[in-house]
């Protein structure tokens, strides 16, 4: 029986010559990443082990990006935490306030993702290297530490869903209304302990930032990773960010899928996930034309990438933000934020009436820079629309594309860019 | 490894976020963490929960982030198990990982109602509903994990190896 794309990049790090679906095993590791909330819990974890050295000091990276510049006492002590121990143990990989940017966004254009790599991340969006032709998961702080003390992880290796990917997105439909779209026909569980593996002619059409956005959101339909096969985009992408040599794994022609489906891209329109799941998702015919909202974000690990920032600044350019409406643009990475200022598009956003802030998660999780009131309703390009999750437990998020976002905040309700005449 | 306890129930994509909201992620004493376990959707939770208690759920619980401060809230609380009909995968992990004991049994999950009695043989899988007299049979773990639970974490395994 042949092997998918994930499952041959496993046997590898496993120094197997084949697996199968459901097989436990113990794989090499090429990378470990923490964040703020997850490396200071991870540290503690470290503290209770025999070895206390890191397996290898530039295969770790610590990117401070959660609640970071710090948000209260008890954030800058989590930071200073982990800012101690990456200087005790010599980590080079280490982020912070001024070089840092939202890990997800920030480490493949620091080169530190490339093909074919076994990646952990105490983060559930690790899963976004998978866009690279990597096999990377999200787990939680004592895996985590466990990988930075012995470079290996326990995987049980996964079964996998085929989604065969043809024709090309229309104006205005990106990699988030891709996902969304999946998402809301399998559902939050819907490819639960599995693999996605995106493939086809289709993939082509597809920018590496919307690459990106897809893969990031497969833990938002319960997957194990969410990943690309390698072709010239891939390689450009990494030629461009990397001094490491990478490895590109295919899936044999025999792979076995628990599942298939094929998704004409041409057909997807603008899509928006209604609270509280991932999974409630309408496209602008179901949705009523007056719902009225307070808040838009732009940025995360799902959409802060320069083609989020282009989209949502070609709506933005030469109108505003509706009055009495907050609009707040985060770009993903420092280097983002520069090319987005030399481009002028932080001008657009500014002129527009919205804010620009500096790399951080904040809203996304509820954290600070834009959380909402009782009863208040955000249009946000990141992934997660939970009870509570930017907010008041009775505050409302609406995930959608940059596109989507940014025709909302012109018109101050849910729309999309047809509205506006684009 | 047995667990005996009065049955907190709840339904689908119990998530991440509600079992413990990232405004408390910077806490770093598991104690007060876990005094705003559940909060968001059950805010009685942390005044009736008693040492020993179990948690069931529908499926893919513990959907969402990969912050294994959800978990860890579960167990500090006093909830000696949590049965779901399924599990989101990282949470399934980080519980094995921290040494909380869970259990896939859709038929159970969906059976046991808010207040039941219930016992619980992890080494078997077995889940007794003490108040219907029902019997079920849940998946019991892979030898390896059983491994791990029984070191009471990953930690301690790997100190073991």
């Amino acid at each position: 029986m042949g092997m998918t794309m994930t499952q041959k990049i496993l046997a590898a790090h496993a120094g197997l010559p084949e697996v199968k679906a459901g097989q436990l095993i113990e794989a090499k590791l090429d990378l470990v990443l923490g964040n703020d909330i997850t490396t200071p819990v991870a540290i503690r974890e470290m503290e209770k082990l025999n070895r206390q050295e890191v397996f290898h000091k530039d295969k770790i990276a610590l990117v401070m990006d959660h609640f970071i510049p710090n948000k209260d006492i008890k954030s800058a002590e989590n930071c200073k935490c982990v800012r101690e121990f990456a200087c005790r143990q010599e980590i080079s990989n280490y982020f912070d306030v001024g070089e840092m940017g939202i890990e997800h966004a920030l480490l493949p254009e620091k080169g530190l993702t490339v093909a074919g790599d076994c990646i952990i991340g105490a983060d559930s969006h690790t899963c976004t290297y998978g866009a690279l032709g990597a096999f990377s998961t999200g787990v939680g702080s004592t895996d985590m530490a466990a990988g930075m003390a012995t470079g290996k992880a326990w995987f049980k290796v996964p079964s996998a869903i085929k989604f065969n990917l043809i024709g090309k997105p229309s104006k205005w439909v990106s990699g988030k209304d891709v996902i969304l779209h999946i998402i809301g026909l399998i559902g939050v569980d819907g490819a639960l302990y599995k693999s996605m593996e995106f493939v086809g002619e289709g993939v082509a059409n597809l920018s590496m930032d919307d690459r990106f956005t897809i893969a990031n959101m497969a833990i938002e339909a319960g997957g194990k990773n969410g990943i690309f096969p390698v072709d010239e985009k891939a390689e450009a992408y990494m030629k461009e960010h990397s001094t490491r040599s990478y490895t590109i794994y295919e899936a044999d022609p025999d792979a076995e899928y628990d599942e298939e489906y094929t998704i004409d891209l041409s057909t997807l329109k603008s899509t928006v996930a209604f609270p509280h799941l991932p999974e409630n998702t309408k496209t602008f015919d179901e949705i009523p034309g007056d719902m009225a909202i307070d808040q838009v974000v732009i940025g995360s690990c799902t959409n802060g990438r320069m083609d989020d920032l282009r989209t949502a600044a070609a709506i933005l350019k030469g109108r505003k933000v509706k009055k009495g409406l907050r609009c707040i643009v985060i770009p993903g990475t420092q280097k983002t934020y520069m090319d987005a200022m030399e481009e002028g598009l932080l001008k657009i956003f500014l002129e527009a009436g919205a804010v620009v802030s500096t790399p951080t998660c904040g809203p996304c999780l509820g954290g600070y820079m834009g959380i909402l009131a009782a009863g208040e309703r955000c249009v946000s390009t990141t992934n997660r629309n939970f009870v509570g999750r930017m907010g008041h437990v009775d505050s409302e998020v609406y995930l959608a594309s940059p596109a989507v976002a940014a025709a909302s905040a012109v018109t101050g309700k849910i729309s999309e860019p047809a509205e506006l005449g684009l | 490894m047995q667990a005996k306890g009065r049955v907190f129930k709840y339904g689908d994509n119990v998530d991440t976020d509600v079992i413990i909201p990232a405004r408390y992620l910077a806490i770093a004493d598991p104690k007060e963490l876990a005094e705003h376990c559940m909060e968001d959707i059950d805010k009685d939770f942390v005044h009736k929960v008693q040492p020993g208690d179990i948690m069931v759920a529908n499926k893919n619980f513990g959907c969402g982030s990969s912050r294994e401060h959800a978990p860890l809230v579960i167990k500090v609380s006093g909830i000696s198990c949590v049965i779901a009909e399924t599990f989101a995968r990282i949470f399934y992990r980080n519980a094995i990982n921290i040494g909380l004991p869970i259990i896939e049994c859709p038929e159970a999950a969906r059976d046991i109602k808010d207040g039941d009695e219930v016992e619980v043989d992890f080494d078997s899988g077995t889940i007794y509903n003490r108040t219907t007299g029902k019997q079920y049979q849940g998946q019991a773990f892979p030898e390896f994990m059983q491994k791990i639970i029984r070191a009471e974490g990953l930690i301690n395994y790997i100190n073991e190896q």
